[in-house]
């Protein structure tokens, strides 16, 4: 079908994920310094859960490496990004 | 320069085997050069995502005659249209050309899937002579008093050496910041594509866009279609699917706080969309983010023993009529590869000879572009042109074609009504309509 929720496009995308985090959120500062979360509405894999607290929960495994969530957060030192191990991530077939 | 062992050291190493990376290192191995072309990727293309149309075929076919016969392409584009959209509304320029250049070789644009096409260009570069090596992340430049001489791929025993390291790396370009030759970016300055390839059969695509054979069509879309996000939706054609997306400027989505897929299902379900995509199925969903802003964004492109090229070099024309990277990373690529081949016959590898990429940037158009559209980016990329003047245009058309008994009003008094009603202030139309001219027309 043509119309899609965000979970079956994610089923579409083939990630071979690698044992350590690429990118790691420090929800400390999300919760204490931020009131815009932006990283919640940008990111395309919607992979940043805002917390009750005011925190963020954020799982890197199925992640596109876009960097959008990098430049989109304001707060210095919340997100700390890398591109995952050679080989590891998102490996698009199509697009 | 130290010496170095044998197996590590390079006369040039390229890092990222997009076009900028995979024609740099194609146009070094054929002069001869030692090559290496690193990638992070499982396989070239992996991490690339775009429309795609390649504008750049002309370009290509100077390095590999008729390539588009043993080439991964899809269609050929004959048809480009670019349409205003109010809600429920869409209003149309239509350019379709039998003509030499677009029906006939070179061909003018073709639609690419980049996973497939990036993979045969590498190939390419490997069969002039170039190694590839897949799977590999480059961290970090190596330094000797001060030049860079290589660099750090993450596994053991990673320094590798080169005379020239070409940064080919892409918009996020860790390789331009890590030589210092980059800074961060604003949100404003980037956008975000988000973009699904849908299978349709193909003798559906032919009929529902009017196509034979491998003809293709490449639609762009301004105006209520992002809603008040800044940015624009693309459908382009392939041989059995379509490729279909929705860009977004990263600071309008922050601040409108709308989700880039969510303007994706939108832009699907729009009247004037749907009937296009109906009956497709979707492949594959993905994502990745557009250097915007140009020329604004520019780095230094070259110091001792580097260059950048493609999108790390800002070299991506994202504005309003274009959308052409591609192009300009297969060109800027060639342009640092030629730098790099003319500083090997010098043996000389500073910045004082590397600065030829200056001129060699010119003499393949590419800073002459982009210095002449240096004021389209930030101007087109804004909320008037992208979404209001497009929907206002597709209102008025609606105002103009509907019968419903009231008295007809002419275009004039028609348009100078829906100013009047819009936020938009007549002296701000008419700074606009300047600033369109100098964008475009001189
Ligand atoms: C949604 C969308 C639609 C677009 N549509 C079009 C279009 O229709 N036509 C067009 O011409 N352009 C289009 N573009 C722009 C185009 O995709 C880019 O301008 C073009 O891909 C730039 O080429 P490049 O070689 O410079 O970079 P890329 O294609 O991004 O290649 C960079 C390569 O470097 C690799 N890499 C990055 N970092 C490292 C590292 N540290 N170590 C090793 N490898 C690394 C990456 O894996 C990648 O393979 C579009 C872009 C988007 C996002
Ligand atoms: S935008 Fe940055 S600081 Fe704010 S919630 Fe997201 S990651 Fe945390
Ligand atoms: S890099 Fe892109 S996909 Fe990955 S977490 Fe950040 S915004 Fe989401």
């Amino acid at each position: 079908m043509v119309m899609t929720t965000h979970e079956e496009k994610m089923r579409t995308v083939r990630f071979r994920v690698g044992a350590t985090p690429h990118i790691v959120v420090n929800s400390e500062i999300c919760r204490n310094d931020c009131s815009v979360h932006a990283c919640v509405y940008v990111c395309p894999a919607n992979l940043f859960v805002p917390l009750d607290d005011g925190g963020i929960l954020f799982n890197y495994e199925q992640c596109f490496e876009c960097g959008t969530c990098y430049v989109a957060c304001n707060q210095e030192g919340a997100i700390r990004w890398s591109y995952p191990d050679g080989g590891y991530g998102v490996t698009f077939r199509e697009s | 320069m130290t010496t170095h062992p044998a197996n590590q050291q390079f006369d040039v190493i390229v890092v990222g085997a997009g076009p900028a990376g995979s024609a740099a290192a194609l146009l070094a191995a054929r002069a001869g050069l030692k090559v290496l072309l690193l990638e992070r990727g499982e396989y070239p293309g992996a991490k690339n995502a775009s429309g795609a149309v390649f504008y750049g075929s002309a370009i290509l076919n100077e390095l590999i005659p008729n390539w588009w016969e043993q080439a991964p392409v899809e269609r050929h584009i004959c048809r480009r249209d670019i349409a205003f959209m109010s809600p429920t509304t869409a209003v149309a320029l239509d350019f379709r050309s039998a003509g030499v250049g677009f029906a006939t070789a070179p061909y003018n644009g073709f639609t690419v899937l980049r996973p497939k096409f990036d993979r045969w260009l590498a190939a390419q570069a490997e069969a002039a002579g170039a190694f590839v090596l897949t799977s590999a992340v480059v961290d970090d430049v190596l330094r000797e008093k001060g030049h860079i001489v290589g660099v750090r791929v993450r596994r053991e025993q990673g320094e590798i050496y080169g005379k020239v390291v070409i940064a080919c790396d892409g918009v996020n370009s860790f390789l331009a910041k890590k030589a210092g030759l980059q800074r961060e970016f604003h949100p404003h300055e980037l956008s975000l594509g988000v973009k699904e390839v849908i299978g349709l059969d193909p003798a559906i695509i032919q009929d529902r866009f009017h196509l034979t054979d491998n003809d293709g069509i490449a639609f762009e879309y301004l105006g209520a279609i992002t809603e008040d996000v800044h940015g624009g939706a693309f459908l382009y054609t392939n041989r059995d699917s379509l490729s279909l997306g929705v860009i977004g400027q990263v600071s309008s989505l922050v601040e409108r706080r709308k989700r880039p897929y969510e303007l994706l299902e939108r832009f699907k379900a729009h009247p004037a969309v749907a009937p296009l995509v109906r009956g497709g199925k979707l492949r594959e969903y993905s994502a990745h983010l557009i250097p915007e802003s140009g020329w604004a964004m520019k780095p230094k492109l070259y110091t001792d023993g580097m260059l950048v090229a493609g999108d790390a070099a800002g070299f991506c024309l994202a504005a309003g009529l274009y959308l052409e990277g591609m192009n300009y990373a297969m060109q800027s690529g060639l342009a640092a590869a030629e730098t790099a081949i003319f500083a090997c016959q010098k043996n000389n590898f500073s910045a004082r000879v590397l600065a030829a990429y200056q001129k060699n940037l010119k003499q393949r158009h590419v800073s002459t572009d982009f210095r002449a559209y240096r004021h389209a980016p930030s101007f087109v990329n804004g909320p008037r042109l992208q979404n209001l003047y497009p929907e206002m245009v597709a209102r008025g058309m609606e105002q103009i074609f509907r019968v419903d008994g009231t008295p007809k009003r002419k275009i004039l008094p028609l348009t100078y009504r829906m100013v009047r009603q819009s936020t938009i202030k007549p002296g701000q139309l008419l700074r606009d309509v300047y600033q369109v001219a100098r964008a475009y027309l001189w």
